[in-house]
């Protein structure tokens, strides 16, 4: 089911004019930013489809770096997110791209902050709601609706199974769970939607674990 | 759990219950929320919907001044007293163009399903409400009646003018409405969803053709057609007419109909109304300064 509430369907309280290229643009924002862990110094906004068609009419660049900034949907401050994103020094550059790409409403957004790079792009599928399809090259599948952690790991045997190990130890029970690769042997990631959110001990405990480069944790 | 609007009214009728009580079971089953907490999340959107009516009467204007002020125009009309139809319709067109010119403004609404269908719904249960009386938790459990169509359509079709054109989200908005406008009136479970099947076949192939991209032309105007029509729709299904298409196969319909409908006329400024000579004009002021000058 890609909508699960009745708030999904009568909701979300937001900023008009859209809910997928305002609301939906802003949440995309709001999670890429919370997969890059910090504030970056300097965003590129990807913009594909209807969204590099129409980003100026919906206000869709202003929702996505309003995002970055983690002002939600029905900020009152997010129309003004690109003067905000400048006064904190944040260098933004918006590009239409003319590809063609599999969703109309798809957005990638490159996070930059001294040596760190993040790329995400994510896809607004109507009424708000949002799917991220890619993280850095990884396909994936996230909305972001439940507590998901992405783990980056080196592609070895046993990885899969000690992360699973931490997380049976202090029973979390894994809703959902999948690992892509870019190479075999190379980097690897696993994204893992779990019923209650793993506590700061678990993560660490999986952080120590051989082959794990890096532990995001994704709270609704 | 319910999948489909026949699913749906199955699991009322066999119960007695309203096709609301089953949306709101089913929400305090899937969130773990609490009955009395939903309700209030309910009432907060609620709450947004009002607002957003009262200003948008007051007469408000969008940053690129394409649309605005038309509510308060159509309110002013309506208490002249000299109208052609019935105040209720009137009522809830006016309301309808006052909250989606609210949303061009970037004022705050609630999506229902999306900002750019955002005032069918509110404008058909408010005005219910103001010209009938019903007390704001009648309109708030109506709330979870359109939420439940919404949700089948969602979920098996779409609501997304990019994906589907603007039969999507003013078509989805309006079967929605149809199906709450029945329940409020004291309508059954199967009223409701003949009414959302009539108000849904009333706007297949909708183009979604928004002039320089901006929610506003022609977003707002068709708010008042979708209110029309889910008025019309509940009015005939509250007079016993059903659809000779099944509720759930309109959906169907609706959803194919949008993968047909071409590039240009979802959601990208590139044909219908938005390629008007008009529409163009408007496209090149916009990009120009940032701003639509004159209309």
């Amino acid at each position: 089911m890609k909508y699960r509430s009745v708030f999904d369907i009568i909701g979300p309280i937001m900023l008009g004019p859209s809910s997928s290229h305002t609301a939906g643009a802003a949440r995309i924002g709001i999670l890429a930013r919370k997969l890059f862990l910090k504030e970056p110094k300097r965003i590129k906004v990807h913009f594909y489809g209807s969204f590099a068609q129409t980003y100026e009419g919906h206000a869709t660049d202003i929702a996505v770096v309003g995002g970055v900034l983690n002002l939600d949907v029905a900020d009152p401050a997010l129309p003004d997110s690109l003067r905000l994103a400048s006064a904190r020094g944040i260098d933004v550059e918006i590009i239409p791209e003319e590809a063609i790409p599999e969703h109309p409403n798809t957005v990638r957004i490159e996070l930059y902050r001294d040596e760190d790079w993040l790329s995400v792009t994510g896809i607004s599928i109507g009424g708000g709601q949002v799917q991220i399809t890619d993280y850095s090259g990884f396909p994936l599948k996230l909305s972001g609706e439940n507590p998901t952690m992405l783990i980056l790991h080196k592609d070895a045997y046993g990885a899969v199974a000690k992360v699973t190990q931490c997380l049976m130890n202090e029973c979390i029970n894994i809703g959902h769970m999948e690992v892509s690769r870019l190479m075999k042997g190379d980097l690897a990631l696993m994204v893992i939607e779990t019923d209650e959110a793993p506590t700061s001990e678990t993560v660490a405990r999986i952080q120590e674990q051989s082959h794990i480069q890096k532990v995001v944790v994704l709270e609704p | 759990m319910f999948k489909t609007i026949e699913d749906l009214v199955l699991q009322a009728e066999s119960r007695g219950l309203h096709i609301h009580e089953i949306m709101l079971e089913q929400e305090i089953e899937s969130s773990g929320k609490s009955r009395e907490v939903i309700l209030e999340a309910m009432r907060a959107r609620y709450e947004v919907m009002d607002q957003a009516i009262k200003r948008g009467i007051q007469g408000v204007h969008s940053l690129s001044g394409l649309t605005g002020g038309d509510a308060q125009k159509m309110y002013e009309y309506l208490q002249g007293g000299r109208y052609l139809t019935d105040p209720t319709l009137l009522l809830a067109t006016c309301y309808a163009v006052a909250t989606n010119e609210v949303n061009a403004s970037m004022g705050v609404v609630c999506a229902t399903p999306t900002a750019g269908s955002s005032g069918t719904l509110p404008g058909v249960l408010l005005a219910l409400r103001d010209r009938h009386h019903f007390s704001d938790e009648q309109v708030i459990d109506a709330l979870f009646t359109a939420g439940a169509i919404g949700y089948v359509i969602a979920n098996n079709a779409t609501i997304s003018g990019a994906a589907g054109g603007c039969q999507a989200e003013v078509g989805s908005a309006a079967a929605m409405a149809a199906a709450a406008a029945v329940e409020l009136a004291g309508g059954t479970p199967a009223q409701a969803a003949q009414a959302a099947a009539m108000a849904l076949k009333n706007l297949l192939g909708l183009a979604c053709d928004p002039v320089a991209g901006l929610v506003e032309v022609p977003c707002v105007k068709r708010n008042a057609g979708g209110a029309a029509i889910a008025l019309t729709a509940a009015e005939m299904a509250l007079a016993g007419v059903s659809s000779r298409i099944p509720p759930d196969e309109v959906v169907q319909a609706m959803y194919a109909i949008g993968t047909m409908i071409p590039e240009a006329l979802r959601e990208t400024a590139g044909g219908g109304l938005a390629a008007t000579t008009t529409g163009r004009a408007w496209k090149k002021k916009y990009a120009h300064s940032g701003k639509v000058v004159d209309k």
